[in-house]
């Protein structure tokens, strides 16, 4: 049955944004899961389990969740300090956190190279220590905090400025002090939010290139990160490889975003 | 230019919105479409404007005999006051009231300043002289609706529909603009129904008020008779305070408060009347308010005026003889 | 006499905290920065501006604009007609449809890349067949603005649904019933309602198109004054060991993450826009 609309463009603007989406999303993608498709279980098993792919695979989820731990506890001290508190600066510090977005990659990583080589301004220093920051997981660890922060603030920042002060003002009356507040009430409140931004910084930083290649220094089953490791295999022509380390990645990528998704809607359902 | 529903069925996915609603709106009448939120009522005003369409196959909309069904709302010449006004934020009144004359195809778009002059004459209409440079959120609600009610009519609408044309307003503002919109109606004499889930609104607005539940029409009717001769329970309860007393041998009895008689108690009778004892006073302002316990246990609340109280001298504790109306109902 | 505010902490506990805060901004965010215009000027004016001057880097910076000028503004018809789908209508599929716009976010910009070398590789799916009509995608300019296009897709359309959403469908029904046609509704109630998230969104869709590395990559095949945009025009002088060259080549891309910053927080400041990431 023809459904009847009131306001005009529906199967225009429906038309052309599922054309548009197969044509530059859907199929490509399908075209990847397809080429991987085309390894069996077998030799999937094989290409996944071999020691310079679980090399990369442990740096890029190990220095992915170090990295967004980091960028969680950094991020909710500078939300707190965004939202509660008044200084001067607040307005600069609040359009700063977007830097890491729209400095492109390239540009973080040799930045952040320079700046934590042997001989380079934080580097140097390390060095003294015995700490070989660029070219070595420290190196990753560190791109990938500065890729992640910005998604644990812009995560936390609605969250924490839609609390009503009541709920403290409540746990103040009851005679609960300050920190005793903030530890049993407001922490838990912002949890879930924490959890989204966390997980939304880890799912950024597996897939993330530019800022890393650069102080990771690459070397294989040492510093090598798993869209690296594509990019190689696909210099090698060894494009079945790439395909099925790319699909293996999306997966995972895939089911953390639905999980974030899932954790959402439990929230607002738990909300009403 | 009178509106005739015809037997107008609507479903959404599994859920009844209408259910085989025929309804006839009288040539410049003032029609309210009163009932509670979900009965349906402002799904039939928005297929009347074209807004939402029936189930296909059922039934028929005829503007003065014509069946407007198939023409799109942008042509049924309708004017359409929403709920929260949909003003057009970042256009100025003048140019809110004068949208409807701009969008015309060419060579029936008025000139400038005949668009001008009609927003002036519009704008005076609706006493907001002198706000057609102000933008929507620089105005009063009250005047908020009054800007819609001029952008609805600028385009010489055959029929008016008002989605809740009070509802977003506060108390004293409302009460203003009902009595500024009944003379209003009676001013220019375009056929308008309205959507309301405020009785009093209704009642007091209206020459003809639809009652409406569960998607179909309770009853339809002039308010005094809507009010006084309520066809079923739903709408008894729904118009107006009402006691309902339990009948042991029969279907419960709907009694309004100001409908009961009180008496001494040494003027009961028997054959007409109950025996009751009052439990509470309330007498702060024009009408006493009594709550009264009957023989047989059951509260009622009853209204009398402050006349008569003085008259009866009544305390709390003190028995009175109660005259119910006749139970006899159409 | 003071009032202990229960609702705050001591001041010395803000003190600390802000201090803590700007520590963290100035050693995460800001020194990076610095260091950008600092590399880049170590060796002097005059070597700054040669870099920029050389063939190579303006033919990256053109490169890098064209590839954004056709991206950019097909993203934004996509944006702009999906929100409209998807929040003026009610259908079947619709949620589903709005997750799928959010895809391209979670895939890593070098698998965006090697989609495209999977399709249109010289062993992709169409790779035989444009060897033989002697067409070019991969390792040219079409390939690099596909990757571009995939990397920024969800941009426009993403700011645009919730704002749209938010403000409903009532004034499109006024303008409908005061007899407005399809386009007028659009370019006169719409678009002056939408115009600031529009901006807001293209704005993140240019940012990302003109920095973007990791995609454009892999299908760009690096070939010096032909398919370097500017980012990759950067990494190539770092890898030689250039390094004053690309740092003067990247403060051309921090500066426009400056400028998008600004408009980006002024948006936001003068229209209560919700902060939303790239």
């Amino acid at each position: 049955m023809h459904q009847r609309r009131v306001i005009p463009g529906f199967g225009l603007s429906l038309g052309f944004t599922l054309i548009y989406l197969s044509v530059l999303i859907l199929i490509p993608l399908a075209a990847l899961f397809l080429k991987a498709a085309g390894l069996g279980w077998q030799e999937w098993w094989n290409l996944l389990v071999s020691a310079r792919v679980l090399a990369a695979a442990k740096l890029t989820f190990g220095a992915s969740a170090a990295a967004a731990a980091l960028s969680s506890v950094l991020g909710t001290i500078v939300t707190w300090v965004l939202v509660r508190y008044r200084f001067p600066g607040r307005r600069l510090m609040d359009a700063m956190i977007d830097l890491p977005f729209a400095l492109p990659t390239a540009v973080a990583g040799i930045t952040l190279t320079t700046i934590y080589a042997p001989n380079g301004w934080v580097g140097a220093y390390l060095a003294q220590f015995g700490i070989k920051a660029a070219y070595s997981p420290l190196g990753v660890f560190i791109a990938l905090t500065f890729v992640g922060f910005p998604f644990v603030v812009r995560t936390l920042q609605p969250v924490l400025e839609d609390f009503t002060k009541d709920t403290e003002e409540a746990a103040a009356m009851l005679g609960a002090g300050r920190w005793v507040t903030v530890r049993r009430v407001v922490l838990p409140m912002m949890l879930p939010a924490l959890i989204t931004g966390f997980t939304l910084a880890f799912a950024r930083a597996i897939g993330e290139y530019g800022s890393v290649i650069f102080i990771s220094g690459n070397l294989p089953m040492k510093t090598e990160i798993l869209p690296l490791l594509i990019v190689s295999q696909l210099e090698q022509f060894n494009v079945p490889a790439a395909a099925v380390i790319a699909s293996a990645m999306l997966i995972v990528s895939f089911m953390l975003l639905f999980s974030i998704n899932l954790l959402q809607r439990w929230l607002d359902w738990r909300h009403r | 230019m009178s509106i005739s529903i015809q037997s107008i069925h609507k479903t959404f996915g599994s859920y009844k919105a209408l259910d085989d609603i025929s309804l006839e709106v009288p040539n410049g009448s003032l029609t309210a479409l009163l009932g509670p939120s979900g009965s349906g009522k402002t799904t039939l005003l928005r297929i009347v404007a074209g807004l939402e369409f029936a189930d296909s196959g059922s039934g028929k909309i005829l503007f003065h005999g014509e069946n407007v069904v198939n023409v799109p709302a942008g042509k049924r010449q309708v004017g359409f006051v929403f709920q929260n006004y949909a003003l057009f934020r970042h256009m100025t009144v003048a140019q809110n009231i004068a949208f409807g004359l701009t969008v015309l195809p060419r060579n029936l778009k008025p000139t400038a300043k005949a668009i001008r002059e009609r927003v002036q004459e519009l704008l005076h209409l609706v006493r907001l002289d002198g706000l057609d440079l102000r933008r929507p959120d620089e105005l009063s609600g009250g005047q908020r609706q009054r800007v819609a009610l001029a952008r609805a009519l600028a385009i010489r609408p055959k029929v008016l529909l008002l989605d809740e044309p009070f509802g977003a307003l506060d108390a004293q503002v409302r009460k203003d603009l009902r009595r500024w919109l009944r003379v209003f109606h009676d001013e220019i004499g375009l056929t308008t129904l309205f959507v309301t889930h405020d009785q009093e609104e209704a009642l007091e607005l209206a020459d003809q008020v639809v009652v409406m539940r569960n998607a179909r029409i309770e009853q339809v009717g002039p308010p005094q008779q809507i009010y006084d001769k309520p066809r079923t329970p739903f709408v008894y309860e729904f118009l107006g305070n009402v006691n309902k007393l339990a009948n042991p041998n029969g279907p419960a009895q709907y009694v309004r408060p100001h409908e009961i008689e009180v008496k001494f108690a040494a003027e009961f009778d028997p054959s007409l009347d109950r025996l009751a004892v009052v439990q509470h006073l309330f007498s702060a302002g024009p009408v006493a308010a009594l709550s009264v316990r009957l023989d047989d246990g059951q509260f009622l609340e009853v209204e009398i005026t402050r006349k008569q109280l003085d008259e009866l001298a009544l305390s709390e504790g003190d028995s009175v003889a109660l005259g119910l109306p006749p139970t006899d109902r159409e | 006499m003071s009032h202990p505010d229960v609702t705050t902490e001591s001041k010395p506990v803000r003190l600390l905290l802000i201090a803590g805060a700007g520590l963290i901004m100035a050693g995460l965010l800001l020194l990076p920065l610095l260091a950008v215009f600092i590399e880049a000027l170590r060796k002097g004016w005059e070597v700054f501006f040669v870099s920029l001057r050389d063939e190579a880097a303006l033919s990256a910076v053109t490169l890098t604009l064209t590839a954004a000028a056709i991206s950019v503004p097909l993203n934004t018809l996509f944006g702009v007609a999906a929100a409209w789908a998807v929040t003026k209508f009610r259908f079947k599929g619709r949620a589903l449809l709005v997750s799928l716009i959010d895809l391209p976010f979670a895939v890593s910009p070098v698998i965006a890349g090697l989609v495209w070398v999977l399709m249109f590789g010289s062993h992709g799916w169409f790779g035989q067949w444009l060897l033989a009509s002697d067409i070019k995608i991969i390792f040219a300019l079409p390939g690099i603005i596909i990757a571009t296009m995939f990397v920024t897709f969800p941009f426009v359309a993403r700011e645009l649904i919730p704002l749209m959403e938010s403000q409903g469908s009532d004034q499109e029904e006024a303008a409908i019933t005061l007899g407005a046609g399809g386009w007028q509704i659009f370019r006169r109630v719409t678009l002056p309602n939408i115009k600031w998230g529009l901006l807001y969104g293209v704005l993140l869709c240019n940012a990302r198109a003109m920095g973007e590395f990791g995609a454009v990559s892999v299908v760009s095949g690096h070939i010096r004054g032909e398919t370097n945009t500017l980012p990759l025009h950067v990494e190539v002088l770092y890898n030689e060991y250039q390094f004053s060259a690309a740092f003067a080549c990247a403060t051309l891309l921090a500066l426009l993450a400056l400028v998008t910053l600004g408009v980006k927080s002024a948006i936001e400041h003068f229209t209560d826009h919700s902060r939303s990431v790239l």
